[in-house]
């Protein structure tokens, strides 16, 4: 076996003490104070917004979905990698998975907090979210979102809390390194009851097979859904059978260039690099070049088709995005958000950790931009003439609440990921300790 | 002499007294209130049993014009109707006095209005025309569809309507609507003093609600008092039939057709008829013109003065 070539083989000591939770260095502190403003400036833009209405927004009643909408869609769509990393690799029984894992969770839970959150924040009557549910209509696709949303959420957390359970355990061992600490009582109340005992192990080895089956569809129904927001409608640029599919591969490449940008940042500031080695970059490197590769095949599919037929209403929404108003931005995301990343990562140098965060970070920025192309042009071009309407309802440029709420929640996401790798260990103790158990010449 | 008036008094009486029972069956409009002291003045009315009664003049008070319809009532819809319009292209120039009527009636401000015209051509070459449009009250509405709390529903007379109350603003009706008929209150609605505080009726749509939908009502409480919704009363020149399906026909207030053979003759059409909505609003082609295209061009205030 070569799994864990790079690495050297370390003592359980020895990993234990790389990797538990460590505490926030200046850069740290730094970092989380900066999110921190983020999150608060959202949040005051949020109030003004619950004051005076969505009328602080630039939304109008042609533009009727912003960057809310497609910030929502954008984190449901990197939430998906949770379920690829965890639950694909693992019933492929992928080798090299193990340091990934805890992080692709996290992202998948944080994201998807966030989307919900997001979608409160869009709603002109967020105090009658309740209606949801006792006035819900099952026909409503907005209704299955709710319902697979709240699914996933439930289900990754569930992931996340049963693969975390014997690094509590370990946690609450390392007595002298982690009862200083002030998380030692949630460690305590979180864990107490596992003892790794025969038949515990038995119970979570099945739960999480279980949960890897189940979170496979769920994920698939997520991402689905919210593309049947869109393509229920009429809409040129939504009326498509292509949609579902389109969506859920975009979500696994935005997914696998979040999780690249992620396990780069968390290899150099917590020094993991004999966890998370280069081996790792060349496999993720290999993947995600992969779903560029799907997703751009299913954007030729999504602009191709119509741009040969140009049919009427399609014919406007289709020439702002290739040379009219939105022509930058759209062949910003095909360019930087898929073409260069598969060049730079079919080449062996390219995916190497520096070269991979750049792809990553273009993936992932791309992603964003995308999702605000899939959202904005086409309500932009509805069937009738824009007419007796305001002259601002023909465009739409954020305001500064929609941007300042957006990034909050952006840097809520990446606040929750924080906080929870300074809680917890951010790679699997329990299973780095197993796995080089088994790398050993018995 | 002195019989000849009683007898006139007593007719009125009576009138006044069925009015007043009929409008209000529950109360009384008799019962005297607490803080109205009586003049002294008596009038003479027509009991229910037929009797005639004398009632202190002050105890008398104005009954709401119409009775209350509640919210089940107003969302199953008025039994055996089945509303539709026709809007004749051919008469339309760009007047816009539906909107305004529109507008006014519901409180609605002049950057959401319900109903549009529309400068239409269909190709390059063809003629242009102006095409009011106000709700379509689809037949499969799509808004109904989507929206996950049954806020905007569709009755048996045809009629989609909103409940104010329940929309939680998502706003997936407005993209799920082909026409852009659907508006949003982005923020407070400018009301007139006394409106805002006014319970919401979903078949008045008034008052809006900042953070919920608007749109075209078919103005359904217009219809149940027998009358006729107000963009068509308001088009001078007749542009807006409306009618009950069942019955076959439609009026725009002078002039009455039989709705099939209004369509038939006429050839009428439907707004994107190939996504499937099936609209119960009817267009009958800009054939033979009342007036020139560019006549909807010209300034508002010239028009007026000759209308």
């Amino acid at each position: 076996m070569n799994n864990v070539e790079n690495t050297k083989k370390f003592t359980p000591e020895k990993i234990i003490s790389d990797l538990l939770p460590q505490q926030f260095g200046r850069r740290g502190v730094i970092w989380t104070g900066i999110l921190l403003a983020i999150c608060c400036i959202g949040a005051f833009a949020y109030i003004q917004q619950l004051r005076k209405g969505l009328v602080v927004t630039n939304m109008g009643d042609y533009v009727s979905w912003g960057i809310y909408i497609s910030n929502f869609v954008f984190f449901v769509a990197i939430s998906l990698v949770g379920s690829l990393i965890t639950a694909i690799f693992r019933l492929a029984d992928v080798p090299w998975r193990t340091p990934l894992t805890r992080i692709s969770e996290i992202i998948a839970v944080s994201a998807i907090t966030f989307a919900a959150l997001i979608i409160i924040v869009d709603m002109g009557r967020p105090e009658r979210m309740l209606f949801l549910f006792t006035h819900g209509r099952l026909q409503s696709p907005i209704m299955w979102d709710v319902i697979v949303i709240s699914t996933y959420f439930c289900t990754s957390l569930l992931l996340l809390y049963i693969t975390l359970l014997p690094d509590i355990k370990i946690m609450i061992g390392a007595k002298e390194k982690m009862s200083t600490t002030p998380f030692y009582k949630l460690y305590k109340w979180l864990g107490n009851f596992w003892k790794g005992t025969e038949r515990q192990e038995k119970i979570r080895d099945k739960s999480i097979t279980i949960l890897c089956i189940t979170i496979i569809p769920v994920a698939f129904c997520i991402h689905t859904v919210t593309s049947w927001l869109f393509a229920t409608t009429y809409r040129p640029g939504w009326d498509s059978t292509n949609f579902g599919a389109y969506f859920v591969s975009g979500a696994f490449l935005v997914g696998a260039g979040g999780v690249v940008v992620a396990m780069y940042v968390f290899r150099k500031v917590y020094k993991l690099e004999h966890y998370i080695t280069e081996r790792h970059f060349d496999k993720m490197g290999k993947i995600l070049v992969l779903l560029a590769l799907l997703y751009l095949y299913f954007n030729v599919n999504e602009y191709l088709v119509p741009a040969f037929k140009m049919k009427k209403d399609e014919e406007a929404h289709l020439v702002g995005l290739f040379t009219g108003e939105f022509a930058p931005l759209f062949w910003f995301a095909i360019i930087v958000g898929m073409i260069i990343p598969i060049i730079i990562l079919v080449f062996k140098k390219g995916r190497k950790p520096n070269a991979m965060f750049v792809a990553g970070v273009m993936v992932v920025v791309g992603a964003w931009f995308k999702r605000y192309l899939i959202v904005t042009p086409t309500l932009l071009h509805p069937f009738l003439p824009k007419y007796d309407a305001p002259a601002k309802y023909s465009h739409y440029f954020p305001s500064w609440q929609e941007w300042a709420i957006t990034a909050g929640s952006l840097a809520g996401v990446l606040l929750i990921i924080t906080f929870f790798a300074r809680v917890f260990p951010i790679i699997s103790i329990y299973k780095t300790i197993t796995d080089h158990e088994s790398e050993l010449p018995s | 002499m002195n019989g000849e008036k009683s007898r006139r008094e007593f007719l009125a009486a009576g009138l006044l007294t069925t009015l007043a029972v009929a409008c209000n069956s529950k109360k009384s409009p008799f019962t005297p209130e607490e803080d109205v002291k009586a003049s002294g003045e008596k009038v003479k009315l027509l009991s229910v049993d037929g009797e005639i009664i004398e009632v202190d003049k002050a105890f008398l008070k104005p009954v709401p014009h119409m009775p209350s319809v509640s919210n089940d009532e107003i969302r199953k819809g008025i039994p055996g109707k089945k509303f539709a319009m026709v809007i004749d292209l051919s008469r339309c120039k760009n007047l816009k006095k539906c909107q305004s009527a529109c507008n006014h009636m519901h409180n609605v401000h002049s950057e959401q209005n319900w109903i549009k015209v529309y400068e239409m051509q269909d190709a390059d070459k063809t003629a242009p025309y102006w095409q009011p449009t106000t709700c379509m009250h689809c037949d499969e509405p799509p808004c109904v569809k989507v929206c996950p709390v049954g806020a905007t529903f569709k009755r048996q007379d045809g009629i989609v309507l909103i409940d104010s109350d329940r929309c939680i603003g998502c706003r997936f009706c407005m993209a799920a609507c082909p026409y852009s008929t659907r508006v949003f209150n982005w923020e407070e609605p400018i009301l007139p003093e006394g409106v805002a505080e006014q319970e919401y009726n979903a078949e008045t749509s008034v008052p809006q609600k900042r953070g919920t939908v608007g749109k075209c009502d078919f103005c359904p409480d217009m219809t149940r008092m027998g009358m006729l919704p107000h963009c068509v009363s308001a088009c001078p020149n007749g542009v807006f039939f409306f009618g009950d399906i069942n019955e076959d026909s439609v009026t725009n207030g002078s002039e009455t057709f039989r709705f099939s053979d209004l369509v038939k003759d006429k050839a009428g059409y439907r707004l994107l008829e190939d996504l499937g909505t099936k609209p119960s609003v009817y267009y009958l082609p800009p054939v033979n013109r009342n007036f020139k295209f560019e006549d909807g061009l010209k300034k508002e205030e010239p028009a007026e003065k000759k209308s």
